[in-house]
């Protein structure tokens, strides 16, 4: 899993069918402190995350799959999480 | 999933079984600025409507194949939507 912050939202009407109505949020890659780890993701969002939020985000097909309950879906990338907190740098 | 811009398509007569009649595009991936980056793709075209020129989405790895009409098939790239609108939501802070 990766943290991301939600920078904004992808709108699309011709697709596949297993992207209808799904929300689809544009997601920079953080690191741990929330600095930009590079690089973002298009994931779908399942429980509602709003710009500026952390979010962990799943980039793993089996699971986008079961997490959405969309057996075939061409999904890999799901929000699964909205991040309160992280604390690290333990030594 | 990545944005992508379509800029040519590819014509192969000769494949491997299951590829036939499949749609093969060059998709530039781009950041989410929209500026290219990294090498182009070959993307099969899953929504089949998308073309050069078109901004796009595509999924990569064992969940492209997943798009295809027939799901075991050696695509490793594939549009999966096209894209309307790519909107900076207010109160995102910006990131580089």
């Amino acid at each position: 899993m990766k943290l991301g912050r939600v920078v904004g939202n992808v709108v699309s009407t011709i697709n596949t069918p297993h992207f209808e109505d799904r929300t689809l949020l544009l997601v920079d890659l953080v690191g741990p402190d929330g600095t930009p780890a590079g690089g973002y993701q298009i994931a779908v969002d399942n429980i509602g995350a709003g710009a500026g939020e952390t979010v962990l985000l799943l980039d793993e097909g089996n699971g986008a799959r079961q997490v959405l309950q969309a057996p075939g879906a061409p999904i890999r990338t799901v929000v699964i999480g909205i991040v309160d907190e992280v604390v690290d740098g333990a030594t | 999933m990545q944005l992508g811009r379509v800029t040519g398509t590819v014509v192969a007569s000769t494949k491997v079984p299951g590829l036939e009649g499949v749609k093969l595009l060059v998709v530039q991936p781009l950041d989410r600025h929209q500026r290219p980056k990294g090498p182009a793709v070959i993307a099969a075209d899953a929504v089949h409507m998308a073309g050069p020129g078109e901004l796009i989405y595509f999924v990569a790895a064992r969940e492209a194949a997943q798009a295809m009409p027939d799901t075991f098939v050696p695509v490793d790239h594939a549009i999966v939507g096209i894209v309307d609108a790519v909107t900076e939501l207010p109160g995102a802070e910006e990131a580089t």
